[in-house]
């Protein structure tokens, strides 16, 4: 089989995230940088099935030569080899990413394009509804279980109050979530083995942005709340203030 | 005049309760922009929802069908609203921030060549734009966006709009689309079990951590969403080591809620977990650890064994209620 994973460099999601002096973006100093972690459950299923059925895993991602750091990480899950679509900047707007992957990943001759649910710092959840549509195949995204058999799939989808199983023909684009497998760690040996991996370089064009970030604030700030600390003592007057002062109960 | 395209989300023959907070936002927004509300649901023998729209205020309802649509299936799904959204010259298309209405809304986007302003919180109308508020890095910034295209594009995450009933006489008008045949398709819905309430869709939430110590202790918390009408919700870890399913992790790589309450028992409160929860109204943290950084998210926090401190809390409610 022959399958893309496009993956997506996000700040770790222990961190504090601070709005930069342009009020637009955050501040990039300190950040520690992973692969997505939806992202690697997309990783983990294409290996899986290329150990099952062989042939390659190309991953793809879109952004300036410091991602490649990250690249490397998926690289060393064991994928074969990757393409950077060179930009000097990862775009707010996804639809343009989407553009920019598509302009590759149509010329790929993919069986299956693997991306993660959503990215964890801009939160957009489209990026394989995007893809899916502009290249005119079938897509299942959230999905928590796949199986392939043949030139058909069925994915497993989560939806709020229970699941979908969705059936499609390939090529396709999965968009995965979390419990979809477990994701392996980096083997001292794929580590070593990613340093040699091709990454190939392509330019991007990106076209002009339809969504708009106008700025970026932290969310009000809480008021302090009442804390207690005289253990089951202490319920009741936490009872009486959830009926009289927040009105819930 | 133009009109706000409101797609209904339909599950298993039956609206999604979660569409009448769009019905809401969107008539608001109608008065503060002068168009018109349109409630659009997809899919074939629909005829008797239509009503429900009108119900919210919705007049105008569209019932999209045709030989494409006889099963759900997202790509013509999402086919179905671009083409109703051009015959209606849609200025705006709203959905519910589900699963299903983000993957929808994003298809359409591509289809219309369009931005898209996923799980909004808010808008605001000024000077003849809409500006969105979305939570990002799992709400520990918020954004404000613009969709500087036509149409303009939203999904609003669930809870963030409280429907109101403003009853009107429904006008509904049937189009038969004429669709490319679907690529994915559903085969079988699989509901969980008991129909449970899901925890977006829940209006409150009695979430526990690592702290109830085991799956076998979770009675104690049951009870408490029992005499609350309250779903449950869990921490990472408890999802991972499978005490509880894992539709119930509440988190930054899980679900994202709003609730008006929010009980926390047993859980630390991770910089993830807050990312899930701390945009709902009211939250009460229960934990033996006074440094425990869930009592800074907490607006009534109790400091205790949880397993004394619940009970003593589901018996003190149950009390208030009663009186």
């Amino acid at each position: 089989m022959n399958i893309a994973v496009c993956i997506k460099q996000t700040p770790d999601t222990a961190i504090r995230v601070k709005v930069a002096d342009d009020g637009k973006s955050i501040v990039q100093d300190g950040i520690q940088w992973v692969i997505n972690p939806y992202d690697e459950f997309a990783v983990e299923e294409a290996l899986q099935l290329t150990e099952k059925h062989g042939g390659e895993v190309t991953i793809v991602s879109l952004g300036p030569a410091g991602i490649e750091k990250t690249i490397r990480e998926a690289l060393a899950m064991g994928a074969h080899k990757a393409i950077r679509i060179d930009a000097d900047h990862i775009p707010d707007d996804p639809s343009v990413t989407a553009k920019a992957l598509v302009e590759v990943l149509k010329n790929g001759n993919y069986d299956l394009i693997f991306l993660g649910r959503q990215a964890v710092d801009d939160d957009h959840h489209q990026m394989a509804s995007l893809v899916s549509q502009a290249l005119g195949l079938p897509c299942v995204t959230v999905v928590v279980k796949l199986e392939i058999d043949g030139g058909k799939g069925t994915a497993l989808r989560e939806v709020e109050g229970g699941y979908e199983k969705v059936a499609f023909a390939l090529p396709a684009v999965i968009g995965a979530n979390r419990h979809l497998n477990t994701p392996r760690y980096r083997s001292l040996k794929g580590i070593m083995q990613a340093k040699k991996k091709t990454i190939e370089v392509l330019p991007a064009t990106l076209a002009a942005p339809k969504l708009v970030v106008e700025k970026l604030t932290p969310p009000p700030a809480k008021k302090e709340g009442k804390i207690f600390k005289n253990g089951a003592a202490d319920a009741a007057e936490v009872a009486r203030l959830l009926r009289d002062e927040a009105k819930v109960i | 005049m133009a009109t706000i395209l409101v797609v209904s989300e339909v599950q298993d023959g039956k609206m999604k309760s979660v569409s009448t907070e769009v019905f809401t936002a969107a008539v608001k927004m109608a008065g503060e922009t002068g168009n018109s509300v349109t409630a659009l649901f997809v899919g074939n023998g629909l005829d008797g929802l239509a009503d429900s729209a009108g119900k919210f205020g919705v007049a105008d309802v569209v019932l999209a069908e045709g030989t494409s649509l006889a099963k759900f299936s997202p790509d013509a799904y999402a086919a179905a609203i671009a083409e109703v959204a051009k015959q209606k010259d849609a200025a705006v298309i709203l959905m519910s921030a589900t699963y299903t209405g983000k993957d929808l809304l994003a298809r359409t986007a591509q289809i219309l060549d369009t931005g898209l302003a996923q799980d909004c919180i808010s808008y605001r109308a000024e000077g003849g734009k809409l500006y969105f508020t979305r939570p990002v890095y799992a709400g520990k910034l918020l954004a404000e966006v613009r969709v500087d295209a036509a149409p303009v594009m939203a999904t609003f995450r669930p809870k963030s709009f409280k429907p109101a009933e403003s009853p009107v006489a429904v006008k509904a008008e049937k189009l038969s689309l004429d669709l490319p045949a679907p690529k994915a398709v559903l085969e079988e819905m699989q509901l969980s079990g008991g129909g449970k309430m899901d925890v977006t869709e829940a209006d409150m939430i009695v979430s526990g951590g690592r702290g109830m110590k085991g799956p076998e202790n979770w009675g104690i918390l049951e009870e408490l969403a029992e005499v609350l009408g309250a779903a449950t919700g869990c921490s990472r870890p408890v999802s991972d080591d499978g005490w509880r399913p894992h539709e119930e992790h509440i988190g930054q790589t899980g679900r994202t809620v709003s609730p008006t309450l929010y009980v926390a028992c047993g859980i630390s409160g991770a910089i993830q977990h807050l990312a899930g929860m701390s945009s709902s109204k009211f939250i009460v943290a229960i934990n033996k650890d006074e440094e425990a950084p869930i009592f800074k998210a907490a607006d009534y926090g109790i400091v205790g064994d949880v397993f004394e401190v619940l009970p003593a809390l589901t018996a003190e409610i149950r009390k208030l209620k009663q009186d």
